[in-house]
């Protein structure tokens, strides 16, 4: 199946997240097809806008660096790039700092030389004020407001850069290049755009090799996917000889986390799968054709932010009793009014109403789905409730936690009379501290000048223990 | 009359980034496939009624290649929000699954 390199870009993903795991079996019969390179993205919006904000990777760091230790022992010895993306799950400058030192440690236990390529995405205020002022930030839908005001009480604000950083990083001469947040789609991409591929089969490709194997029909757990990327076609397959794609589950694959399933948008156009075809290509590799990329008449680079809500405390207690059940939101509508109350007698005017946020789910009512749920009765014998309170400070959440406990306690209800204990809780202290919780604050597109000016680089030659910036 | 569910190979809800959610309807085969998209009985109206969205808010695809019924809704609260019950929006597509099919 190997062609020479002007007629074919082979790929290999080992995994759809460093740090989620992949066989290693597979990783071999991978590199054994001989792959132009091995590409990898760490990380995602969605687990959340707590990792952007605080910093804090979503997978542990030894999973991440038995993951990356494969990965850079495999393409040093084939002598290709790694390209790794979004590290460290949100892609900001603490997480790509997070990364390199994993990195180092790796190079240094294995003695590995290689030149490195760093690209930033994280965003500074200046620059961001300064395309705002100019009109060059624009609202996605939907948008929360975005203003100065945002911009200055973000934690953290990354750009999600496109393949020209990557290909800029790769004309360099970089062996690994570890990158800020990416589209992981840029990640597969750049290399077959650079060498003259279509681009139309590069971006589809990357967008099925940007999760591993996650598109095979007998998924097991996260695992490797290789591709051929050729001028008007490519065919995808698993290392794995237990694992099968087919047409039906290639195709579905470009369902998977987007809105539009045929039209998907990366910084320097659309990937058009409108009249893709998907053909079986021997017992267990898809061949797809057809799929085509209309350049974007702007460059556009998607900014994700988070910024600090507030300092949270959660109370989690249940109630048995039908009588309970039956008046849980008159109930609970009675026990905020309570607990502001109790609140204001505490702390007088130092602590408003408006600085704090008290949230009731209720578990066995509409606790998943919130004012979505079109199930209006309540049909169980018993409820959870998880009262969050959201706080400026976490002395401030506790505290109001532990009056939310006592007031859940023993406020009353008319069916019965004398003192009554409501709430089942099955935790001491009854409430647990979160700690600083985050959201996100942006869902816009920045037009910059050039599609670098967001991503600045940085070239280190590192060799074994030691590493030495570039000029 | 069939439910849904009991046609559907798999029916989920994700994110589509943190500002929307997406549901995914897909079927085993193609035959199953267009009996559903013939009925027209899943459709951006019968979305946006079950999760409460005037129909212009609903984007509506459907994807033969791949034996596939797909909306998008903007979320109800933006992924991580302090009103937001479901982080990675997967357990968001149970009102679908009674939806009738002749």
């Amino acid at each position: 199946m190997t062609q020479s390199d002007d007629t074919e870009i082979r790929i290999l993903a080992p995994t759809g997240v460093c740090g989620s795991g992949f066989s290693e079996e597979s990783f071999e019969l991978g590199l054994a097809k001989q792959p132009h390179f091995i590409g990898c993205d760490g990380g995602s919006t969605d687990p959340g806008p707590s990792h952007l904000g605080c910093g804090e990777p979503a997978f542990p760091r030894d999973a991440v660096k038995r993951d990356l230790r494969l990965m850079l022992l495999g393409a040093r010895r084939l002598k290709i790039p790694l390209l790794l993306g979004s590290v460290g799950t949100a892609g900001g400058d603490v997480h790509l700092a997070w990364c390199y030192d994993i990195l180092k440690e790796i190079a240094a236990a294995e003695k590995l030389s290689f030149k490195l390529a760093l690209i930033h995405a994280e965003q500074t205020p200046a620059y961001l004020k300064k395309r705002l002022a100019e009109g060059r930030i624009k609202p996605l839908h939907p948008a929360p407001e975005f203003n100065d005001a945002v911009i200055d009480r973000s934690a953290h604000i990354v750009g999600m850069m496109g393949a020209e950083p990557w290909k800029r990083a790769l004309e360099a001469g970089a062996d690994v290049i570890l990158a800020g947040r990416s589209s992981d789609t840029a990640i597969f991409a750049a290399m077959p755009e650079m060498r003259g591929f279509p681009s139309g089969m590069a971006w589809h490709a990357a967008k099925i090799l940007e999760c591993g194997a996650a598109a095979v029909v007998n998924r097991k757990t996260p695992d490797c996917m290789f591709a051929w990327v050729r001028k008007d076609h490519f065919v995808m397959e698993a290392p794995d000889p237990q694992l099968r794609c087919t047409p039906q589950s290639i195709a579905s694959h470009s369902l998977y986390e987007n809105s539009d399933p045929f039209r998907l948008i990366e910084c320097s156009g659309t990937l058009d799968l409108t009249n893709s075809r998907y053909e079986a290509h021997g017992e267990r590799a898809v061949k797809v054709s057809g799929s085509t990329f209309i350049p974007a008449e702007h460059y556009t680079v998607k900014l994700e932010g988070a910024e600090l809500a507030g300092y949270q405390s959660i109370v989690i207690g249940s109630v048995r009793d039908p009588y309970f059940i039956r008046q849980i939101d008159d109930w609970t509508a009675r026990l905020q009014t309570r607990i502001h109350a109790r609140v204001k007698q505490v702390y007088g005017d130092r602590v408003t109403p408006d600085q704090y946020v008290i949230n009731i789910r209720i578990y066995g009512k509409n606790g998943t789905m919130g004012p979505l749920e079109p199930v209006k009765e309540i049909r169980s014998h018993e409820l959870c409730l998880l009262i969050e309170v959201t706080a400026p400070s976490q002395d401030i959440a506790s505290s109001i936690a532990g009056i939310v406990r006592h007031q859940g306690l023993h406020l009353p209800i008319p069916e019965w009379s004398g003192l009554i204990t409501a709430l089942a809780c099955p935790y001491n202290p009854a409430h647990l501290d979160r700690g600083p919780v985050y959201r996100f604050n942006v869902n816009h597109i920045v037009e910059p000048d050039d599609p670098y000016e967001m991503f600045p680089m940085e070239f280190h030659a590192v060799d074994g223990a030691t590493s030495r910036k570039l000029s | 009359m069939t439910m849904l569910a009991e046609l559907a190979r798999l029916i989920r809800s994700k994110n589509a980034g943190p500002f929307e959610l997406t549901f995914d309807i897909m079927f085993d085969d193609a035959a199953t496939y267009e009996r559903v998209k013939r009925s027209g009985a899943v459709s951006r109206e019968a979305v946006a009624a079950r999760y409460n969205l005037p129909a212009s808010e609903v984007k509506f695809f459907y994807v033969d290649n791949a034996c596939a019924i797909k909306a998008s809704i903007p979320r109800p609260y933006f992924q991580g929000d302090l009103l937001d019950s479901d982080g990675h929006g997967g357990q968001q597509y149970a009102p679908l699954m009674d939806i009738e099919i002749p």
